[in-house]
């Protein structure tokens, strides 16, 4: 498997056995390495654990993301470098290991995380020593003041955004009356509040949520009075595995007769772990789907790029956050001429970019890059190959106004 | 507060009791290991995770769910036969802590053992096609599979109480769990007897996994919240005690499904709080021998 | 030489508080990161507070997670909400804990043996419950971001905390009164009753001694140890996990404890340094951290239960008292 490769890889070993030969390299021998003085970006992301699949696909578009960067020139002759570090999704060991890329590896930005906790942890450590964190996954805490800082970005969708987009799509073709099961922390709670907010306007009437411990395994316990309700919709607000395990039971459960399942994110990994019946009819966001293509030619070149790289297979919705979250911070190195942390900042703050999926930029109150929402819908049938697991319904365009408003995340508002 | 209709909660129990099915046989193993060798079997959830997997796989490769019925317990049997008589068995007479730690430690690589030869994002596992479908069980509509769950929990508890209870090889475990000494001067070599109830043990623990697989997402780290709450039902029940861990697991089947009703985000919190009752009011369990093990 | 070496070790044994720290005083020097050495010092700490109970007094607890992330939380909570400076944020830290020591104790010493263990896991996961619903203040399931200490002022000095080896000095100070602290405990008429709990408890309470409250005291030393480790640890990451509370994290105590020898001084700082190192180094040479810990963890248990330390120890004693029947 491509995975195997990466861990692997040439590339991957240099750079264990670079930074083991410069670790026992005396101080006056450094002096002859610093003319070649790359730019380091830390990359922690949990290669370990249950998003293993999700955080190796980061790291691969990021590598294409560096190689663009130094087959270009660089920036003033110095080449970029990724050093991948493993969080095993777990926020004690993201704060550690960013504290040994800052401390030690003396990386010049952090790009990465995959979990709300871990992006926060890394988050705190990057802001408290001044240096630039993109976040490349969801959250809604990160925008919000108490942990905001000039330093920290959003590269990734928000809760909000994701489900409030589902629900503009769903909610006026399906019906009114919707239940939610919900993951009991944090995200579960931030995916309801997003959907609410949106079925408010069109009318959308909450029959319950119903919380499940995270991770739980069996659903069953929650089904039953699912079913005594009766809903129009289903709203599964969980993610990746337990999204898995519910649309598996409630699919055994014979919900999908009456009533439609949706879910705010819908991975990529999660349909291919799951399987064709599980997810047949289940439909949701998500932040890129390579079947995009054929729409927006951003995504053929992006697409074209990992295929060429890594032998046909196509890149995830959480690749493309890996990639999109290094370019961006590559490219301002290049706008602000400068590798220095706040005039980088400055420099995101103004950039209008598209690598991907269309027209991107980072909101100036809270640094959330203001993006398109696709909404998709997993097939069981006619497909062409492993690849072709989604039907894309739509796009939602970008646009700031579906954000939570400056004010709200705490915010004073100031240009 | 909605209504729970008497139907909503027939129906409630019925899950329970599927979901109680599982703990049971859990329960079932880790009594039997602990109240013959004194061991507790820190890798049994991986015993129940290797069983799913190697389930999972087995129906892929020979299309039977049947006869993976039959592989999987063997199989993980076998394994658990390897690691008693080499890791489990040195440990003997060491006390009570080492077994315990050693597999503690099983755990952790057997976990790994199944990412390096499954992969880390699981097996895709679906209810066997001759199981689907739900049932009208006249209150409610109740998943087929799931009826199947209970009535093979009841065949393997009923087979393994006549084994006990009705042959020779069951008089020894009993015997033995009563008074290895004994047993010993009786002329019954008690390190196979020993041998032979790890691998009962384990290989319950892999059949339940198979069971539950297609009820749930197959994953490296499936055991590992089981195994808490298989804990909490072998003493809730008694610690070596084997109507205890049916009994036990069935309650906490319910009252895991009975909490989710109300309170759905406590419904793991309930099964600890159950725990700790127990063992301040009655730390031997339902069903266990007071003093056994301090 | 031979002379020396024996009064030397001599020495090192009856001053090992002093020994210790002059090994600690040097340790970020041998370390790859200070960020790890910081850790080690903390995991160190934490495993000292769990071998009081486990090696001395022969209590295994596999809830010893609360009392970490109890010192943790509180620590941290005073810091980001209520603005305290640091040092009270500590103390209130090693108070909470001392605290929960007393009540999970009272509760978990009614029971013995294998039960002891169930018990005090399952107390612990109410605890980590009550921790992770607690959004408003915990954080839930993001942790606890914010704790944000930027410098140690005292009079006269302003200590630059975000300074990695800095950060590591400080929390030595804290260590360092901490493994006196017990040292002085193991030393004392008390330390002895505890080891003959451990011994035979029916023999003990024939002795005289009141053996429940030796049992209690015991318990909530043991958890204030292990909540200053986790104030240290908060200041230290600038963020409280929520899996500090989580069983797995006791699991880790046990394993630090057995890897470095039970019932030794200085064996389960050995241990969380090998084990932290082990999974350091692991993680960057193979995905498979959790099989190659796992497989090192059976091998200690089956051929040196004493433990690194222990085993060293075992030896020197050896040696010695050849050394001494030959002088």
């Amino acid at each position: 498997m491509t995975a195997n490769k990466t861990l692997n890889s040439p590339g991957r070993r240099a750079l264990i056995v670079g930074a083991a030969a410069i670790a026992a390299t005396p101080a006056w021998m450094s002096l002859a390495r610093a003319q070649t003085n790359p730019i380091k970006i830390g990359f922690p992301v949990p290669l370990t654990g249950a998003f293993s699949a999700e955080a190796q696909d980061q790291v691969r578009a990021a590598e294409i993301a560096v190689k663009e960067f130094n087959e270009s020139g660089g920036f003033n002759g110095r080449m970029a470098e990724l050093l991948v570090r493993d969080d095993k999704l777990n926020p004690g060991e993201a704060a550690t290991r960013t504290l040994e890329l800052i401390e030690k590896d003396k990386v010049d930005f952090v790009v990465g995380s995959l979990s709300a906790a871990t992006q926060l942890s890394i988050n705190a450590v990057c802001r408290d020593r001044k240096v630039l964190f993109n976040s490349i996954s969801q959250s809604d805490a990160i925008n919000e003041a108490k942990d905001w800082s000039m330093y920290t970005f959003h590269e990734a969708l928000n809760p909000h955004l994701t489900a409030g987009a589902v629900a503009r799509y769903a909610f006026p073709k399906f019906g009114k009356k919707v239940v939610y099961l919900t993951a009991d922390y944090a995200y579960g709670h931030e995916m309801v509040r997003g959907f609410q907010r949106a079925g408010q306007s069109l009318g959308a009437q909450t029959l319950a949520d119903i919380r499940h411990p995270l991770g739980a395994a069996d659903y069953s316990a929650f089904l039953p009075r699912i079913q005594a309700l009766k809903p129009d919709i289903l709203v599964l607000c969980n993610f990746g595995r337990d999204l898995v395990n519910s649309a598996k039971q409630a699919t055994d459960f014979g919900l999908k007769a009456n009533t439609k399942i949706i879910a705010p994110v819908l991975l990529y990994t999660s349909r291919q772990a799951g399987g064709a019946d599980a997810f047949d009819g289940i439909l949701g966001g998500t932040s890129y789907y390579w079947g995009m293509e054929d729409k927006i030619p951003a995504a053929k070149a992006f697409n074209d790029k990992f295929r060429k790289a890594y032998g046909g297979s196509v890149p995830s919705d959480y690749g493309a956050l890996g990639y999109a979250g290094v370019r961006s911070v590559l490219q301002a190195v290049r706008d602000a001429k400068s590798t220095e942390s706040m005039k980088v900042s400055i420099a995101l703050r103004q950039l209008r970019y598209n690598w991907y999926k269309g027209d991107q930029f980072y909101r100036k109150c809270d640094h959330q890059s203001v993006q398109s929402v696709v909404i998709v819908e997993s097939k069981s049938k006619n497909m062409k190959d492993k690849y072709d697991v989604f039907n894309v319904l739509a796009i939602e365009a970008a646009d700031e106004k579906n954000l939570r408003t400056c004010e709200e995340m705490g915010h004073k508002v100031s240009i | 507060m909605f209504d729970i209709t008497p139907q909503l909660f027939a129906l409630q129990l019925m899950t329970g009791i599927a979901l109680g099915a599982i703990y049971a046989l859990l329960a079932i193993g880790l009594s039997l290991i602990f109240g013959m060798l004194t061991v507790v079997n820190f890798a049994h959830g991986a015993f129940f995770m290797v069983g799913a997997f190697l389930g999972v796989y087995s129906m892929a490769l020979t299309g039977s769910f049947w006869f993976s019925l039959l592989l999987v317990p063997l199989a993980t049997g076998a394994i658990g036969l390897l690691c008693e008589r080499f890791l489990v068995r040195p440990l003997y007479g060491r006390g009570i802590d080492y077994p315990l730690l050693l597999t503690f430690g099983l755990s952790y690589v057997l976990i790994d053992v199944m990412r390096f030869t499954f992969g880390i994002e699981g097996l895709p596992s679906s209810t066997p096609p001759e199981l689907r479908g739900s049932v009208f069980l006249g209150f409610g509509y109740f998943p087929l599979y799931r009826l199947f769950l209970i009535a093979a929990t009841a065949v393997i508890v009923l087979g393994l109480w006549l084994f006990i209870e009705k042959t020779r090889y069951g008089l020894i475990i009993r015997a033995g769990s009563r008074d290895a000494e004994i047993v010993k001067v009786l002329g019954i070599d008690i390190a196979k007897v020993w041998l032979l109830v790890f691998g009962i043990g384990t290989a319950i623990a892999g059949l339940s996994g198979l069971l539950a697989a297609p009820t749930r997402a197959v994953n490296p780290e499936m055991g590992i919240p089981l195994l808490a709450e298989s804990f909490v039902v072998t003493v809730v029940g008694g610690m070596g005690s084997l109507p205890g861990a049916v009994v036990a697991g069935l309650l906490v089947g319910v009252v895991f499904a009975m909490t989710s009703l109300v309170a759905p985000e406590y419904g793991e919190l309930s099964i600890f709080v159950l725990m700790a009752v127990v063992l301040l009011i009655r730390p031997q369990g339902f069903f266990g021998k007071a003093g056994l093990m301090s | 030489m031979k002379k020396f070496l024996v009064s030397a070790l001599v020495f090192a044994r009856g001053h090992r508080v002093a020994t210790a720290l002059l090994f600690l005083l040097i340790f970020p020097f041998l370390m790859p990161y200070d960020a790890l050495s910081v850790n080690i010092l903390i995991f160190g700490l934490y495993a000292v507070g769990f071998n009081l109970l486990f090696g001395y007094t022969g209590m295994l607890s596999f809830g010893h997670a609360a009392f970490l992330g109890v010192g943790s939380y509180l620590a941290g909570i005073s810091v980001v909400s209520a603005g305290w400076p640091w040092w009270a944020a500590i103390g209130v830290g090693v108070a909470s804990s001392c605290l929960a020591g007393l009540i999970i104790g009272f509760l978990a010493i009614r029971t013995r043996g294998i039960y002891f263990s169930m018990v005090t896991l399952a107390l612990a996961q109410i605890v980590y419950y009550i921790f992770y619903k607690s959004e408003r203040w915990t954080g839930g399931e993001n942790g606890l971001r914010g704790v944000k200490v930027e410098a140690i002022e005292l009079p006269g000095i302003r200590i630059d905390f975000l300074n990695p080896l800095n950060k590591y000095y400080v929390i030595l100070v804290f260590v360092a009164l901490a493994l006196w602290f017990v040292s002085r405990v193991l030393n004392s008429p008390f330390g002895a009753v505890i080891e003959a709990i451990r011994e035979n408890e029916k023999r003990a309470a024939a002795c005289g001694y009141n053996v429940a409250r030796a049992k209690l005291l015991v318990f909530v030393l043991s958890a204030g140890i292990c909540g200053l480790a986790g104030a240290l640890r908060a200041l230290h990451l600038s963020v409280v996990p929520i899996d500090s509370l989580h069983y797995l994290q006791s699991g880790q105590a046990v394993m630090m404890c057995l890897l470095g020898g039970m019932g030794t001084f200085f064996g389960p700082f050995v241990g969380a340094a090998v084990f932290l190192l082990l999974e350091d180094v692991v993680t960057n040479l193979t995905r498979y951290w959790m099989g190659v810990v796992g497989l090192v963890f059976m091998f200690f248990v089956l051929f040196f239960p004493k433990g690194i330390w222990g085993t060293l120890l075992y030896q020197l004693d050896r040696w010695q008292n050849r050394q001494g029947k030959a002088l």
